[in-house]
């Protein structure tokens, strides 16, 4: 069950796109809030699409460490496990 | 160490306030347009739960969540100046300690006697009681399931505890099952919802998100705070108005909208419940209530399990403020009246602070709610009714807000 790498992130700039208004290039270094200019009702709505399309939870305890677009990866990667 | 202090430089800081520059500015702006400032309102003299002088004009209060207006019942003022007498004007002292007096016992047993529950323990506050039960109960490896607008204290409890904290979509039963489905097997879980959401003065589906709570065999904690008193055939609130405040764990309220005074409480039938007095932090570091401030809630809460007739009168008077509004043309946080509060949709800060100030000026108070307290951004006019509001101060206040939407026009 486990997928790579690549696919999570293809999987998760799919996700994102709706929400980048700007058309901001992704990489992992891309932040949500600095570059992105995702503000907290734009969070709410990504992280339930994210755990929507993966079938995780990613707790605000855990949204609070992720910061940028490789680190969100990361944690889904983590997350399922 | 020495040398340091001894060559007494000054280093470079960082302005802890440089944060709420923000916040200042936003102020700022809103105040340079000569604009009152919303958030600074003094009352002069309070002359009943409806009427006050401010800025030395007779003032109708249409956003204090006196709902019942019990603030100048004269049982409730008796027992008060009774309490005064015979306690002293406070404990000095924790409830676990020095803390507890007849009247902190009577106003809990008020309380198991208006729910017919087991147990009710009293907190200082309203924001303690959420503060204190949810940080206490939800520990390391259990996850709070919560309402995305939920009250800022219910926000200060989880952040307080060590939980996982996970919030779902405004009332979407849907995303709140998907949240509960997906944690982990055996971890302990409590769902918090709000029985009324103070903002747009919309109810839960409680109905619906407890039977789904206990599918998952979740916990459940209801706040109760906008409805005590008033919703329900007993008014204990939205849970018994859907007929599952059986299946509610744990109540939360607060003493300072129908009761008419300040403190919180918990109720619940746990088996193990009394042993939050000696475990919640909230309730055992912080002086108790007043022995006035509780002789005054008991009181009140007994009248307010007879209040048939306030409560019909009530709902005679957010319907009928509800109807006139829509008439007029505003736009309202609720196609339909769903509770007490009745919330008027601005088109942006500048013009909701531009009408409330008319509105002042017409000789009505309300509430201005604005960012991050409100959902979506928007800037509201909340306007909480008063049982005590008379039918003809009703249709005032449809006047006033008509004549100030159209001042400032925000009425086409």
């Amino acid at each position: 069950m486990t997928m790579d790498r690549q696919d999570v992130s293809a999987r998760i700039i799919a996700l994102i796109e709706p929400f980048n208004k700007k058309e901001v290039a992704i990489t992992d270094a891309t932040r949500f809030t600095d570059d992105l200019e995702f503000d907290s009702l734009t969070v709410m709505d990504f992280v339930a699409a994210i755990e929507d399309e993966f079938d995780i939870i990613i707790s605000m305890n855990q949204q609070a460490e992720i910061e940028n677009f490789g680190q969100l990866v990361e944690a889904v990667m983590k997350l399922q496990g | 160490m020495t040398d340091m202090i001894s060559e007494n430089q000054t280093a470079e800081h960082t302005d802890l306030f440089s944060k709420f520059d923000p916040l200042i500015k936003m102020r700022t702006d809103l105040l340079s347009t000569g604009v009152t400032d919303p958030f600074g309102l003094v009352m002069e003299r309070v002359i009943s739960p409806t009427v006050a002088m401010c800025n030395g004009r007779e003032t109708i209060l249409l956003g204090t969540y006196n709902y019942m207006g019990m603030t100048f019942d004269p049982d409730v003022i008796a027992a008060g100046k009774q309490a005064l007498d015979d306690f002293g004007s406070g404990t000095t002292g924790s409830r676990v300690l020095n803390g507890t007096y007849s009247p902190h016992k009577a106003v809990e047993q008020a309380l198991c006697d208006f729910y017919d529950m087991k147990h009710a323990m009293v907190f200082s506050t309203g924001y303690q009681a959420n503060l204190g039960i949810i940080s206490t109960i939800a520990g390391k490896g259990d996850y709070i399931v919560l309402d995305i607008d939920s009250h800022a204290s219910i926000w200060d409890g989880c952040k307080m505890g060590d939980a996982e904290v996970v919030p779902f979509k405004h009332n979407d039963i849907e995303a709140m099952e998907k949240r509960l489905r997906r944690i982990p097997e055996g971890a302990g879980k409590l769902v918090v919802l709000e029985g009324v959401y103070s903002m747009l003065g919309d109810i839960a589906p409680l109905k619906e998100m407890i039977a789904v709570a206990k599918k998952y065999g979740a916990m459940v904690l209801v706040d109760e705070a906008h409805s005590m008193g008033f919703i329900g055939p007993n008014g204990r609130g939205v849970a018994e108005e859907q007929g599952v405040l059986d299946d509610v764990d744990f109540v939360i309220g607060t003493f300072s909208k129908s009761v008419g005074t300040v403190g919180g409480f918990c109720v619940s039938n746990h088996p193990k419940f009394e042993v939050m007095r000696l475990v919640c932090r909230p309730y055992v570091f912080t002086a108790s209530l007043p022995p006035s401030v509780v002789a005054t809630a008991c009181t009140s809460i007994r009248k307010l399990m007879d209040a048939g007739e306030k409560r019909a009168h009530l709902w005679e008077n957010s319907k009928t403020l509800h109807k006139g509004l829509t008439d007029a043309g505003f736009q309202l946080g609720t196609t339909e009246p769903q509770s007490a509060i009745i919330s008027v949709i601005m088109p942006d800060l500048e013009r909701g602070a531009a009408m409330w100030e008319a509105l002042l000026h017409e000789g009505l108070y309300v509430n201005l709610a604005r960012p991050p307290a409100t959902p979506a951004n928007m800037t509201l006019l909340r306007c909480s009714l008063c049982a005590e509001h008379s039918a003809e101060q009703v249709q005032q206040i449809i006047g006033m807000f008509t004549r100030a939407g159209e001042a400032v026009n925000i009425l086409g």
